[in-house]
């Protein structure tokens, strides 16, 4: 075992042995927010879920209004939940793969206490109603400025961990944790850019079409960077330790790297199919798009084959199970993408449910599964343990999920598909088929189906809750001491 | 120059750093090193060297 107890007296003080030692605390203070969040995020998207079902549901109080509580739902998955998962891994990971500590403690520190301010003031704000109106980007100008100074902290522990490390190499995981990081500062920053009429109040310094751009600039890069570079950089490293093996393809990754985050940053345009923005413009976040397959594939099979050989495992090992379906998301919702974003697929697509499933089918298959599988493999180390407190409840949560998820994804694809066809319909003499109440009826059902596997999610995340209050109850006090390079 | 020489030459310089790439990737001179790399996830604890505890 790595981890050995040690009386108080020589945590506290000693400075010589903290240098020797890598900085868990904070890892494991965002790993359980990452559980906390993921329920409260989750629970918000159960209710709004619910309220597409029973529109009464907001018992006319305005604060708990649908158009309140869809973005507060957006941030608290995205950012709270998902965030805290990549601040927990990206610290871990970048300690372990560069033996050495974290650059600074109380940065680090400031890091998570600032991020769950962040969080908090946006659980107040978004359903008070304050809002700059930007999708992914609501929180108003004095939320941005923290957001800023905090996501700069993160980049200097970050990078400057990196260059303390004590081996030469900088292992893949953490060019794609670097990548994301500072990406998400860039993005953060150009597309807040904004006036304040007031301390809640601002308005966008971009306008008309040009904002348009930007905010999609922005949002698709915030599913590129924060939803997968963050979280690829999870997997290369989570994988290969679960899986007990090396990545299959170490060269592959590297032009995996390059491939990806070259190409994201030009597809952003294909959020704005058919508007005022020029068709040029539109063309290339299609094109683009299309040859983002290629990279997000790369990665996919870098992924799944590095259990070439461990396959044996997936029996046993409900960790590499979520991994595995994990893997098999991220591969069915970066085909179904490029797809959507053909001119003529889009033009049915669009603004129905089936972007909705396409994006949960990312969100929930691809980005909370694979958190949830590294949480469930890193979290015993953290507490000197050799695995969480019920394997057997990882199994329950993982078929929860995957049954929620499949229920989701399926209900809004049938739904959106209907909803386009429906909406498209003409009679012979030119006048719409259907009205949009019509279409509206239609998807009610589909809302009830939704729902059911909304809930089976939230359900398996208090699963876990349980499962990780139980390993870490009775933690023993640890440290984990760095071990010298290889 | 004009706009779309300029594009041209853009285009190319950017498939040539691709091509560039991976075949930097697969030289076998890399291929220690980024074997060794591989290993890293796997290398960070002293238990793994001595297998399981």
């Amino acid at each position: 075992m790595t981890t050995l107890a040690v009386p108080a007296t020589l945590t506290s003080s000693n400075e010589a042995i903290r240098q020797d030692t890598y900085n868990d605390k904070v890892v494991k203070q965002f790993a359980v927010m990452t559980v906390v969040w993921g329920i409260v995020g989750m629970a918000v998207g159960a209710l709004i879920a619910a309220q597409l079902y029973w529109p009464e549901l907001n018992f006319g109080i305005p604060w708990l209004s649908y158009g309140r509580l869809r973005p507060l739902h957006t941030n608290a998955v995205i950012f709270a939940f998902g965030g805290s998962a990549l601040f927990a891994t990206s610290y871990h990971v970048v300690q372990r793969t560069c033996h050495v500590r974290l650059l600074s403690d109380r940065l680090a520190a400031f890091t998570f206490w600032g991020w769950q301010a962040v969080i908090v003031l946006a659980a107040i704000t978004l359903p008070a109603g304050m809002t700059s109106g930007k999708e992914y980007a609501e929180l108003e100008w004095p939320i941005d400025l923290l957001i800023a100074v905090v996501w700069v902290s993160y980049a200097i522990v970050f990078l400057g961990t990196l260059v303390k490390r004590r081996v030469s190499h900088i292992y893949v995981a953490n060019w794609f944790f670097a990548a994301f990081i500072i990406t998400v500062a860039v993005l953060h920053i150009v597309n807040s850019a904004e006036i304040p009429v007031s301390a809640t109040k601002s308005y966008s310094i971009y306008a008309g079409t040009v904002d348009a751009m930007v905010q999609w600039w922005y949002g698709h890069n915030a599913v590129g960077f924060f939803l997968t570079a963050g979280f690829l950089g999870m997997m290369y490293y989570f994988v290969p330790k679960q899986a007990g093996r090396p990545v299959y393809s170490y060269r592959l990754s590297i032009v995996h790297f390059w491939a990806l985050i070259s190409i994201y940053m030009w597809a952003g345009p294909h959020h704005l199919h058919y508007t005022t923005l020029p068709d040029w413009a539109q063309s290339l976040g299609m094109v683009f798009s299309l040859i983002l397959l290629a990279p997000s594939w790369g990665g996919m099979i870098n992924g799944l084959m590095t259990l070439s050989g461990a396959w044996h495992k997936l029996r046993t090992d409900p960790i590499l199970k979520f991994m595995v379906v994990a893997l098999s998301f991220y591969g069915m919702s970066t085909f179904e993408g490029p797809m959507m974003s053909i001119k003529t697929v889009n033009a049915l697509s669009h603004y129905t449910d089936w972007t909705i499933g396409h994006v949960h089918s990312g969100a929930l298959g691809w980005v909370a599964m694979i958190t949830i599988a590294c949480i469930y493999s890193m979290l015993p180390r953290l507490v000197g343990k050799t695995q969480m407190w019920s394997i057997r409840l990882i199994d329950w949560h993982f078929w929860t999920t995957t049954i929620g998820v499949v229920l989701y994804v399926a209900s809004m694809w049938i739904a959106g598909v209907m909803q386009g066809l429906m909406w498209r319909a003409t009679n012979d003499d030119g006048s719409l088929t259907y009205s949009f109440v019509e279409s509206l009826n239609a998807t009610y059902p589909y809302y009830a189906v939704r729902l059911l596997g909304g809930l089976m999610v939230l359900g398996g995340m208090i699963m876990m809750a349980v499962n990780v209050a139980k390993t870490m109850a009775g933690e023993a006090r640890t440290v984990n001491v760095i071990p010298e390079p290889a | 120059m004009d706009i779309n020489l300029f594009r041209g030459i853009i285009t190319a310089v950017l498939l040539g750093l691709f091509v560039w790439l991976c075949i930097w990737a697969w030289s076998k001179r890399r291929k220690s090193s980024f074997d060794a790399a591989a290993r890293l996830p796997l290398e960070d604890e002293p238990q793994d060297k001595r297998g399981p505890q």
